[in-house]
């Protein structure tokens, strides 16, 4: 497996701000391998289920743990090879982690806490401090640089760990879960926040405002998680991780299309629509939707239980949720409407469909059912979703 | 779905608080032994309060035989915890840290005065640095320093006897502290000294300071290893309660005058510290 690695990696080493880490880890039992490319300004996904060894892999690229074999590579520099005797301990790798649990310092207010890094590397303590406060001021945690982490709430601490890792000027920032231990609301509002942080101008002005010289903007960032909406609404790149082994890579387009397995049908067919909310009904306004009459009337109008929400939202529908008919269904679901078939793929116990204009979802059906309704490419349907199976976050990028 | 949250955020019945109440109770065996146990530790200080020379208290704990050993103590307990500290917490970090071969050997050593009997350890330090010790003799040839009979034979002894609860104490906390904090600090460019200068240390720092004050009671009220090792001489190596024990001979006011401050003391102490060893619930 190396020669076929070190021939990919050399392809990719030109990028030389990158991350190139190929990670072979024996843990007991557990066997890692995986080979990894992050480029400069990319925000990589890794997804994987809990025990394919996501965080071993954190350690791994932030020195916690020596490799056994591979090599680690960051701007340019090689941080561990043990063939060729090469170690850098953490506190040289200038990574920045933000910790599951954030793991923040209790003994110390915010606001030290993001001047820890920077004193850590040489910085004087008023100095460190003013920046850090640009830090948390860029964070809207300006007033808040005094309170200890157990004083603040998740999202609060989660910002205070991105700060803290951000401040240090890293050359790579690894995310852990970053939303993993929030509830839903600071999850949602955290998940936009991270997205101005974590995007490289995608969303238009990427914030950080205050900070100097840099934001996260051409550091290369790579995010862990188990969920497959943070990671395609977040990363450029997602890598699926089963079992200690990357199992696939791709954009998330990609990985719609063709998932190579089980579990990554199961993560990539969520279907994430944009629109705008109001009363329950979401005007779809992006790039899901085919653009049939740009800029007069919204393409297709989604109904969702949860009327709450106003504004940017992002809808999320599992491709379970969707149901196929050849004729006009009647019944509670609120969501018809008819479309076709773009494409068909039998994913082993499911038969995915690609539903094509006016919205391009996602559907999962039994081959049975496939079978009995004469899918083909280009056959007309009925889609069917019921309004409960509609659900809503403000939409991060907004 | 609502049905659960009506009967969760029901008032308790008051039949059911009550059986909850009585399983609180202990069974009778239970609180009869404990009452025991109760009466044992008290009685003593009953006796020490009953015999107490109350309105002579004073002068007797203002006596230069008092005041002299009082100061000596002081001194010389504060100094062996601070030895007990700097010693003690390097050692429990390498026995928490270190994985090395003998790991067992090395803590059963430094822990073996927990358990020996203080005189053993003394006479033991006495045949290590006596005058005519295997490294004492050499020292005293070298440079004249004699330790037996000095305030450094008391400090000595004293902290041979109190650095094994420091480095118990605080090698459980090193054990139970979560490492991410100190890998955190590490990746975000702390070295070595630095994370455990700064994170460990603060992280531990309760169960520090209870194992430091631990050690300096423990070096207050210590009488065998430093009768042996530094002998009793009034107003240059006699502690507290090795004054106690004098006194009992010629000036039993004095004695009891003395053990009440030491009971004092260590009671106040010990209040002080309950919230930190049993944090109410």
């Amino acid at each position: 497996m190396s020669s076929d690695d070190s021939g990919a990696m050399s392809a990719t080493s030109n990028a030389a701000g990158g991350l190139q880490a190929d990670i072979q880890l024996r843990r007991g039992e557990f066997e890692l391998d995986v080979s990894l490319s992050v480029e400069a300004g990319e925000t990589a996904a890794l997804l994987g289920p809990n025990g394919a060894g996501k965080s071993t892999i954190v350690a791994a690229i932030a020195g916690l743990l020596p490799l056994d074999g591979g090599v680690v590579r960051l701007a340019g520099r090689v941080l561990d090879d043990p063939a060729d005797g090469v170690f850098v301990p953490p506190e040289g790798r200038r990574i920045g982690v933000v910790f599951q649990d954030q793991v923040l310092f209790g003994h110390l207010n915010a606001l030290d806490n993001v001047a820890f890094g920077l004193t850590s590397r040489g910085m004087r303590r008023a100095p460190a401090r003013e920046l850090a406060q640009d830090w948390l001021d860029a964070m809207d945690l300006g007033e808040l640089g005094h309170r200890r982490p157990r004083a603040l709430s998740g999202g609060q601490r989660q910002r205070v760990a991105l700060a803290r890792a951000l401040a240090c000027e890293p050359d790579l920032l690894v995310a852990d879960e970053p939303l993993g231990s929030l509830d839903v609301t600071a999850r949602n509002r955290l998940r936009r926040n991270l997205a101005a942080h974590l995007s490289s101008g995608r969303s238009g002005g990427t914030a950080l405002p205050a900070a100097p010289r840099h934001g996260a903007g051409d550091v290369p960032r790579l995010l862990i998680t188990h969920d497959p909406t943070d990671a395609f609404v977040l990363a450029d790149r997602v890598h699926i991780l089963e079992d200690g082994r990357l199992t696939q890579s791709g954009t998330p387009v990609e990985l719609r299309r063709s998932p190579a397995t089980a579990y990554a049908a199961d993560l990539s067919g969520i279907n994430l629509v944009r629109g705008t909310a109001r009363d329950g009904e979401i005007s779809v306004t992006t790039d899901n939707a085919t653009p049939s009459q740009p800029g007069r009337h919204p393409a297709v109008v989604l109904h969702a239980a949860d009327t709450s929400m106003f504004g940017a939202v992002l809808a999320t529908i599992h491709p379970r949720a969707i149901a196929l008919h050849r004729e006009r269904p009647s019944g509670s679901p609120r969501n018809v409407w008819r479309t076709t078939a773009e494409a068909v793929e039998p994913l082993g116990d499911i038969t995915r469909v690609l539903l094509g204009s006016p919205l391009q979802l996602t559907a999962d059906i039994t081959p049975g059912a496939a079978h009995e309704l004469l899918i083909r490419p280009g056959t007309t349907l009925w889609v069917s979703v019921k309004a409960t199976e509609v659900e809503l976050a403000p939409d991060a990028r907004d | 779905m609502t049905g659960t949250t009506t009967s969760t955020s029901a008032p308790e019945s008051p039949r059911r608080s009550a059986r909850r109440l009585a399983r609180d109770l202990p069974p009778w065996p239970v609180a009869l032994l404990a009452g025991i146990g109760v009466v044992l530790f008290a009685l003593p200080l009953v006796g020490l309060v009953a015999r107490a020379p109350w309105t002579g208290l004073w002068t007797h704990l203002s006596s230069r035989f008092v005041v002299d050993a009082a100061v000596l103590s002081v001194v010389s307990s504060i100094a062996a915890a601070a030895v007990a500290a700097l010693v003690g917490v390097p050692l429990a970090w390498v026995l928490a840290r270190v994985s090395f071969p003998g790991r067992s050997a090395i803590r059963a050593l430094v822990t073996l005065p927990m358990v020996l009997p203080p005189v053993v350890g003394g006479a033991a330090l006495l045949f290590a640095l006596g005058r005519r010790g295997v490294v004492g003799g050499p020292l005293h040839d070298a440079t004249g320093l004699l330790l037996p009979y000095s305030i450094w034979g008391v400090i000595l002894a004293n902290a041979f006897v109190a650095t094994p609860l420091v480095i118990l104490t605080v090698e459980g906390a090193l054990r139970n502290l979560d490492r991410r904090y100190e890998h955190a600090a590490a990746t975000l460019g702390a070295s070595r000294l630095r994370v455990l200068w700064r994170v460990t240390l603060p992280m531990i720092g309760p169960a520090l300071g209870v194992a430091v004050v631990v050690a300096w009671a423990r070096a207050l009220g210590e009488f065998g290893a430093t009768v042996t090792f530094a002998g009793s001489l009034g107003g240059r190596t006699q502690t507290l309660p090795l004054a106690v024990f004098v006194a009992l001979e010629s000036n039993r006011d004095a004695a009891v005058a003395i053990s009440l401050v030491l009971v004092a003391l260590s009671l106040g102490l010990l209040i002080a510290l309950s919230d930190r060893w049993w944090p109410s619930r």
